[in-house]
């Protein structure tokens, strides 16, 4: 239906989402105004999550996502995945409740979820704090390199006959009389195409509104702390059970659930902050310490560890907290993949795959509704 | 505040104090001095009216509404306890220093492979040398003291090389005259080299360092003007160790953290030292690279105009001008030529603390297309381990350019919010916060 598609921005989710267009056998083309998978995809620390949704739509996507993600990490190569698995913990008598019930619903859906008796926490983490209240262990939570992915997913792009054109910004649409998208604006001229997948991630806001249909797209700086490379000290991806509320907070100040994590390489992942300051670069002391407290709380043998480095990035978010994925109705041939928060990473394989699926007429595998366009939050905001 | 105590910062201290501001200064290092005066005798005392606070790493730096905060962090870096504060200044100096760079070249990390600086650092901060039989390779007049210190202390130092012509200088005359002082410095050191009988070649420089477990032997060869080795010139000599300086990479990461604009690699300042951010100034190795002399006359200036009391003294001024001139004229007749790349091999590591070897760079240039810093460091790990690419940064920035003709902004590798190393648990601890208004 639409032979040649250009996706603006080479992210992980434009990366996603050309690969599955590719595969479809569309015509496709990535453009970016930097070099790929340096943005918001850059400063992401790859979990791939169930366990931090609550039964609706974005839980929908993110097991839709987990049980993509394997194949096509089978087909791009090293892209360290590993299913390692997730273990939320509680370490207030008040949080413990909470959490468990959380768990029942989540399971009602299918999630695997475990609740972890209190003898056992530390045979699965051994140097977890003694103050566990509460712990439950989610399988399913995995983890994988965000740019190592996006880059591989790119490659396979161009081997099937995509174009990458890096360090290229898009102006905006170019159309038709019909009012259709006939192809996006670049310093040298039109790039032609029948569709444009809106993939510019916290910048997706100021894309649309240059292309006449302004959508909600808000950044939300978040950083993470990086520690020396240890011996294996942490098995699993180790949270918090107030992750839960951070990540569906509307509260403009500072909030932090420590995710803890080891990577492949040895150094030991500690974040993220959640923060609305716009697009401000710094990296505030008090964002720092609050990350540390908590991993120091959760894993008091890190404490004599040194922190290596300390990186942030911006989370594209729609205010109501659900990515927004589905053609314009504004503006026939311009669809939008953005708002992805802090799962795109996560929730990338399976936007590619609905996008795709879209765009070329077939039927989506899940309800696309809850992620159209059109929904109050993301047009009146807009 | 005077953040480091080398030449510059000590300079900009006393002139800070003397225009009636109070100052402290801050070093990470358990004296005064810097890598200038390291181990000398005649290290500039700290004047009476400043609070020097030594053993004292800043690893953070904002700016606030009005004025700036730094946290650090006292006691020697090993410490089990080191002592935190977090301080506040209307007007901040960043006189951070520089590091010396290193080019790779096959065996550059075997044991007794060393930076310049590093000997020197050795030499006349412990009296200890790097080997018995050591080479010195690079550019700039620097490797002229360290083949001094060195043989001073007792090291045989077979030659230096500089792989730089000696026609450089022709082309900066005004340099020359700018520089008499200089130049009568780095005269001193040619004597004192004839003297001793160590032989001093220019294009020429090491090319690879042969050993097991440590360095036996190195090759040098003969460069053509663009630093590519001349077929046929290749000769093998027996050394224990091998120094090697090509510049100097500076200090930049409070520099970058406060938003400081930066030129060509540099901090870059007006003529009273002031940066693009306001109430942030830089003197020394941080604004260019020129030698002791006009790091204390940017110190001076620096402190002054921080003061904001009299008028910045000109004599001090002019020593800054003409320093300058002759900076200028050292980085023209010293540059890192291209060529360099060429002297690796595929398995020659780019990035010794994550072991990234050229081919390894190049494989995750060719398959992941990674087009930019952030990008190449996470596909390649070059500079991602403890060095955080102070070392490989500048490098493996290059060797990517000249590989895809892309275009890799070594400032990216600056950006290191945490400027020092800390500890988890220092930095969840809770802070101890001193007002202090009134103090530059
Ligand atoms: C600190 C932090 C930790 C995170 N951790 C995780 C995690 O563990 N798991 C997870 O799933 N998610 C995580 N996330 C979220 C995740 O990183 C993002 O949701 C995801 O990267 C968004 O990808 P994207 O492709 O939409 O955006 P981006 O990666 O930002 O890509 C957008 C691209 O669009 C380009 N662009 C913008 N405008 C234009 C234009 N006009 N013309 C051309 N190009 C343009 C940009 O240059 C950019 O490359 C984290 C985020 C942060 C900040
Ligand atoms: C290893 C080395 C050895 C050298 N030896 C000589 C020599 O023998 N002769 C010569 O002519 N030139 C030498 N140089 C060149 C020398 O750098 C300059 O001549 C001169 O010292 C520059 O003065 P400066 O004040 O700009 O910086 P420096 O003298 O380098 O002083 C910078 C100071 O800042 C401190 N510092 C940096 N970051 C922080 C932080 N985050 N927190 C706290 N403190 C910090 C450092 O500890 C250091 O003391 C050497 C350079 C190096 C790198």
């Amino acid at each position: 239906m639409y032979p040649d598609v250009v996706v603006v921005g080479a992210g992980v989710i434009g990366a996603a989402c050309a690969h599955a267009l590719t595969a479809a056998g569309c015509a496709v083309t990535v453009v970016d105004r930097g070099a790929p998978a340096s943005g918001t995809t850059a400063a992401g620390e790859g979990n791939v999550l169930v366990s931090d949704k609550a039964p609706g739509p974005e839980l929908d996507l993110a097991m839709l996502s987990r049980r993509l993600w394997p194949a096509l990490a089978d087909e791009l190569g090293d892209i360290e995945w590993e299913a390692k698995g997730g273990l939320v913990v509680a370490t207030t008598e008040a949080a413990a409740q909470p959490l468990l019930d959380f768990m029942r619903d989540q399971r009602a859906v299918g999630v695997d979820a475990r609740e972890v008796p209190a003898g056992l926490v530390h045979e699965l983490e051994p140097h977890l704090t003694r103050a566990v209240t509460a712990a439950v262990h989610y399988p399913q939570d995995a983890q994988l390199q965000p740019v190592l992915a996006a880059t591989a997913l790119l490659a396979e792009v161009t081997r099937r006959g995509g174009v990458i054109r890096p360090h290229t910004p898009v102006s905006t649409v170019d159309t038709g009389r019909d009012g259709r998208v006939r192809g996006v604006r670049v310093a040298d001229g039109v790039i032609p195409c029948g569709a444009v997948i809106n993939a510019c991630g916290p910048w997706a806001g100021d894309f649309a509104r240059a292309a006449g249909v302004p959508i909600a797209i808000l950044p939300r700086r978040g950083i993470v702390l990086v520690t020396a490379a240890l011996p294996l000290v942490v098995r699993h991806k180790v949270y918090d059970a107030d992750y839960v509320g951070a990540v569906v907070s509307d509260d403009a100040a500072l909030q932090t659930s420590s995710v803890v994590e080891s990577t492949a390489a040895g150094p030991v992942l500690i974040g993220s902050s959640r923060q609305r300051v716009g697009f401000a670069e710094r990296v505030d002391a008090h964002v720092l310490r609050a990350l540390a407290r908590k991993a120091v709380g959760l894993f008091p043998v890190l404490a004599t560890v040194p922190v290596m480095r300390a990186y942030g990035g911006f989370r594209p978010y729609a205010p109501d907290h659900v990515p927004v994925i589905g053609p314009d109705p504004r503006l026939p041939g311009m669809w939008h993949a953005t708002g992805h928060e802090g799962a795109g990473i996560g929730l990338a394989a399976a936007t590619g795959r609905l996008i795709a699926d879209l765009v070329t007429g077939a039927a989506p595998v899940i309800d696309l509704a809850p992620f159209r366009v059109d929904r109050p939050a993301v047009l009146e905001a807009a | 505040m005077v953040v480091g105590a080398g030449p510059a910062g000590l300079a900009a201290a006393r002139a800070a104090a003397e225009a009636g501001a109070r100052v402290r200064l801050i070093d990470s290092a358990p004296s005064a001095g810097g890598q200038f005066f390291r181990g000398r005798p005649d290290v500039p005392p700290v004047h009476p009216k400043v609070e020097h606070l030594a053993d004292s790493a800043v690893w953070h730096l904002e700016s606030v509404h009005n004025g700036h905060t730094v946290r650090v962090r006292t006691g020697p870096a090993d410490a089990p306890v080191r002592r935190g504060v977090t301080l506040h200044a209307d007007a901040l100096i960043l006189a951070t220093g520089a590091y010396d760079r290193a080019l790779p070249f096959p065996g550059w990390d075997l044991p007794g492979v060393v930076t310049a600086g590093g000997a020197q650092a050795m030499a006349k901060g412990h009296g200890v040398a790097v080997g018995r039989r050591v080479i010195i390779a690079g550019t700039g007049p620097f490797l002229l003291p360290v083949a001094t210190s060195l043989a001073g202390t007792g090291a045989t130092v077979v030659e230096v090389l500089e792989a730089n012509g000696p026609a450089g200088w022709l082309r900066a005359p005004r340099a020359l005259l700018a520089g008499a002082g200089r130049l009568g410095e780095l005269a001193g050191y040619a004597k004192a080299l004839a003297a001793q009988r160590i032989p001093y070649r220019t294009r020429r420089t090491v090319i690879a360092a042969h050993g097991t477990g440590r360095v036996e032997a190195v090759t040098t060869a003969a460069l053509d003007n663009g630093w590519r080795i001349r077929p046929g010139t290749e000769r093998r000599i027996a050394v224990d160790a091998v120094c090697v300086g090509y510049g100097f990479t500076p200090q930049l990461e409070l520099a970058v953290a406060a938003g400081c604009r930066l030129r060509d690699g540099f901090v870059e300042v007006d003529a009273a030292q002031a940066t693009s951010t306001p109430g942030v100034f830089a003197a020394g190795e941080l604004t260019g690279i020129g030698g002791a002399k006009l790091a204390a006359a940017e110190g001076t200036v620096a402190g002054t105009a921080a003061a904001a009391s009299v008028e910045v003294p000109r004599a001090a001024l002019r020593a800054v001008r003409q320093g300058r001139i002759f900076a200028d004229g050292l980085a023209a007749a010293h540059p890192i030529q291209d060529g360099w790349r060429t002297w690796l091999t595929d398995d020659t590591l780019v990035c010794r603390c994550e072991e990234v070897t050229l081919a390894g760079l190049c494989d995750a240039l060719d398959r992941h297309r990674a087009l930019g810093v952030r990008t190449l460091k996470l596909t390649s790990r070059v500079g991602l381990g403890p060095c955080q690419g102070r070392v490989c940064g500048r490098n493996a920035a290059e060797l990517a350019a000249g590989h895809t003709g892309g275009h890799y902004d070594p400032a990216d590798t600056a950006r290191r919010p945490i400027a020092a190393p800390v500890r988890l648990g220092e930095l969840a601890e809770e802070e101890t916060v001193e007002e202090m208004n009134g103090q530059a």
